[in-house]
């Protein structure tokens, strides 16, 4: 049970949110307590960060209220409509993207939006009295006259928490702080919330690594599909108790049983560096036949490895097709067999205001075409036979694909490579946006192209959808792989257990400088 | 060919007007003049298209025209350098200039608007100081040469009409160019990246060789094409020869239906697009309007038209979406 003895200053009650009709959030009841650390963990798509945005005032609840504290401790319903509002009552939200001005000093951006002037000029010996006062507050020893865009990232996360205390904020929320934190620096940053804890402020944060949770909490909340799951206190959450209410459900394992071992490798990821910001090299191997899923929380470095081996970004290390190495970008890649369906289909799978026809054979004619022309009567014929293998509706050929739903249109980016026979498949969160039937239509491809020999890799921020499809996982963390599941082994909660940075392996690769 | 079929409207509204009420404008003469003019015009506004297909813009057309067709005479008559190596060499040296322009968009990621700006201001100021800004011209010779630009053809059955010569590498082009939008991989692949570049370098296409070579196209047309209107005009002065001729080039393509954003082109739109601004001119000069007031009038034009399209494109739209929410539901 929560410590009745300290004050509460912020109280949720039975706050609520829909967006156009999708419940995102209901029944949240919360008290936020002074000097304590409560922790809100859940899966993507949980309802973490709305729970964030209507504690700041970014966007108003559609049901339910907030009430603060005054300064005798008697608690009012609020709203807080704007972040100013939530400001002002004492409640400031340090964002998990920095939003630090990069040409700003240290002391301006403490101060910005609120500098203290004289005769209408910028008072800069008191902004850099004050900013020396915060900063010391968070440990930080540094000139306020540096600029921002000099900081690494550490130091930055440290500034903008300085700038929230410096609002006078009793209830400060951390949205993902320790995110592009190092072990070191986090540990540091735990310390600075035990401080402030025990100064009276109330810290609420999110995490996706339950090992800060264990470390730092005293409450836990657990968030699943918009609800409250559970409330544990210190003493009564352990690992595996937060990991059973994130996940929640027993799923079926995979319907598939793996690959035949004597199967040939077609794929290879040696030591392969993505534009993940952690520039951990990745390795692992495909059978030709076996469907791979990639899990992990968002960020952990899963869309930057399909893109790499998609050659879409430039990686260090190598990548090898049937123990050739692959070279240059993705036109060089496409034409030896790798194909990627990207996660985001509006902005880098479709040509949404063309025909449907014109989606589903761009890949097709570079590769039937004689003399570089167009073989049209081939491709009136090719778009009509994906149109009905991949159960397009409408199946109009002339349609323009915007106007085809979520379901389709992704049926639209896959039936383009499935036109093709690629010896890879890479997809990124196959089934995001596509409705249940569409959903079971393209599993159901996906293991028809991998039956005929293909090498399947893909990521999905969905446990069930890895259980699913994958005969094998792969679960990523900070970039690196932390672990690897067999089908018939893995579990939601062991698959969780190594996304939250759980697994062994993640402690023992540190990040490459 | 059904985005052209506005501008087509649009044409024949103009011709219609212009064979009432502007004297002598179906006379032999003026109609030769006319076409020779649009077929010469028309060779910059396909090199246009294709950079305008990409989402890009090149506003350097007039400069390399100026550049191209100051320095055939220059390098013919003071340099006294043969056809045989001066052609060559002013066709390559465009061809350069677009590749330089697609370098510097594809791989130093500049913006087009401005790598082409920069090449609007130097090209012109190269041709003015190599030549000391003075007019060059052909002086009376290279006659042979300048029949490519200058002949004209009888056809059967018209007497005070001939069909001028440079109607032939316009229309050549422009099946060419229409052929390789339409039925070429890589003509499907350039209007892709102009429509999605981003999508398009997912599913494999050379995005940046592609446009790379729009730019290239481009500029060589500039280049052919100023060949061909000094080859017309037989002296010109690099100060302001070829002036505002990338503008003309843009607003013919947006006219015949191509979207600055990328991704669509008509080039029987654009062959229009680039007939209607010739009459307008041709008009206002022959109507008695003062010429002052061209530059304003084919504002006017262009404006309405664009605003026209964009009205009709979103009505389109809009009916599109309750037809596909009426079959939702």
């Amino acid at each position: 049970m929560p410590d009745e003895t300290r004050p509460v200053l912020l109280r949720v009650r039975g706050v609520g949110r829909r967006y156009a009709g999708v419940t995102a959030l209901a029944g949240i009841d919360a008290d936020i307590r002074g000097g304590e650390v409560l922790a809100i963990v859940g899966e993507n798509g949980a309802g973490k960060s709305t729970l964030l945005k209507i504690l700041s005032g970014v966007v108003q609840p559609s049901d339910g209220s907030l009430e603060i504290a005054d300064a005798r401790g008697a608690l009012a319903a609020v709203e807080l409509d704007g972040v100013r509002d939530a400001t002002r009552a004492g409640i400031a939200l340090v964002h998990q993207e920095l939003n630090l001005a990069e040409n700003l000093d240290v002391a301006g951006s403490i101060h910005l939006g609120r500098e203290p002037s004289r005769f209408g000029l910028l008072d800069r010996r008191r902004m850099h009295g004050d900013a020396r006062r915060w900063l010391a507050r968070v440990g930080l020893d540094i000139d306020p006259g540096t600029l921002c865009g000099t900081l690494p990232i550490a130091q930055r996360q440290l500034v903008e928490i300085a700038k929230a205390l410096s609002t006078e904020s009793r209830v400060l929320i951390l949205d993902e702080p320790t995110s592009s934190l190092t072990t070191r620096e986090t540990d540091r940053l735990l310390e600075i919330m035990d401080e402030l804890r025990r100064a009276g402020v109330a810290v609420v944060f999110v995490s996706h690594h339950l090992d800060e949770v264990m470390k730092i909490a005293d409450r836990v909340i657990v968030l699943r599909d918009g609800r409250k799951t559970g409330e544990l206190a210190r003493g009564e959450y352990d690992r595996a108790t937060v990991e059973r209410l994130m996940v929640g459900r027993d799923i079926a394992a995979s319907e598939r049983r793996g690959v035949a071992a004597d199967a040939a490798v077609r794929l290879e990821v040696a030591a392969v560096t993505s534009a993940h910001r952690r520039k951990r090299a990745v390795s692992f191997s495909v059978r030709a036949g076996e469907i791979v899923g990639l899990a992990g929380l968002v960020g952990a470095g899963r869309t930057e490895v399909l893109e790499a081996i998609a050659g879409v970004t430039p990686h260090g290390g190598e990548v090898r097709l049937d123990g050739q190495q692959l070279a240059g970008g993705a036109s060089a890649r496409v034409r030896h067999g790798v194909a990627i369906v990207p996660e985001d289909r509006a902005r880098n799978g479709l040509f949404l205001e063309n025909p449907v026809a014109m989606n589903l054979s761009l890949a097709w004619i570079d590769r039937t075409s004689r003399a570089r022309l167009v073989d049209r009567r081939g491709e009136g014929g090719l778009v009509s036979r994906m149109i009905a293998r991949m159960q397009l509706r409408p199946p109009q050929p002339a349609r323009r694909v915007q106007t085809l739903s979520g379901g389709n249109q992704q049926k639209a980016v896959i039936g383009r490579w499935l036109a093709v026979d690629p010896k890879v498949l890479l997809l990124d969160e196959p089934t995001r946006g596509v409705d249940v039937g569409a959903r079971a239509e393209i599993h159901a491809e996906v293991r028809r192209l991998a039956a005929a020999g293909s090498a399947v890799v893909f990521a999905s921020s969905e446990l069930e959808e890895v259980l699913l499809l994958a005969d094998r996982i792969i679960v990523m963390h900070e970039g690196a792989i932390a672990g690897e599941l067999a089908a018939h082994e893995a579990t939601e909660v062991a698959i969780m257990h190594l996304a939250t940075g759980g697994g062994a392996r993640a402690h023992q690769t540190g990040p490459h400088a | 060919m059904k985005r052209a079929l506005g501008i087509i409207g649009i044409f024949l509204a103009i011709l219609v007007f212009s064979i009432f009420f502007a004297e002598n404008f179906t006379t032999g003469i003026n109609l030769m003049q006319l076409t020779n003019r649009t077929a010469l015009y028309a060779v910059l506004a396909l090199g246009a298209t294709l950079v305008i297909v990409t989402g890009g813009i090149d506003l350097s057309i007039g400069s390399v025209v100026c550049l191209s067709g100051i320095m055939t005479p220059w390098l013919l008559i003071e340099k006294e350098w043969t056809p045989w190596q001066a052609i060559p060499t002013v066709l390559a040296l465009s061809a350069f200039i677009g590749l330089c322009h697609g370098l510097l968009i594809t791989r130093l990621r500049l913006q087009p608007f401005l790598v082409t700006l920069c090449g609007l201001l130097l090209y012109r100021g190269i041709a003015r100081w190599m030549t000391g800004d003075q007019s060059q011209g052909f002086m009376g010779e290279y006659g042979d040469v300048r029949a490519i630009a200058l002949a004209k053809f009888t056809i059967p059955g018209l007497t005070d009409y001939r069909l001028p010569a440079t109607v032939i590498p316009a229309l050549v082009l422009a099946v060419v160019i229409g052929l390789f939008l339409s039925r070429t991989v890589w003509g499907r692949w350039l209007l892709a990246t102009g429509r999605n570049e981003s999508a398009a370098r997912y599913s494999g296409v050379p995005t940046a060789w592609l446009v790379t070579g729009a730019y290239v196209a481009c500029s060589l047309l500039a280049g052919f094409g100023g060949m061909l209107f000094i080859f017309d005009i037989g002296s010109a002065q690099p100060s302001d020869f070829g002036n505002f001729y990338e503008l003309y080039a843009i607003a013919a393509a947006v006219l015949g239906g191509c979207s600055l954003r990328g991704g669509e082109a008509s080039i029987v739109g654009v062959l229009f697009g680039v007939a209607t601004l010739r009459v307008l001119q041709n008009t206002i000069t022959l109507a008695g309007y003062s010429s002052q007031i061209e530059f304003a009038v084919v504002g006017g034009v262009l404006l309405l038209g664009v605003a026209a399209d964009e009205l009709i494109r979103r009505y389109a739209a809009r009916r599109l979406e309750r037809a596909g929410a009426a079959a939702r539901t």
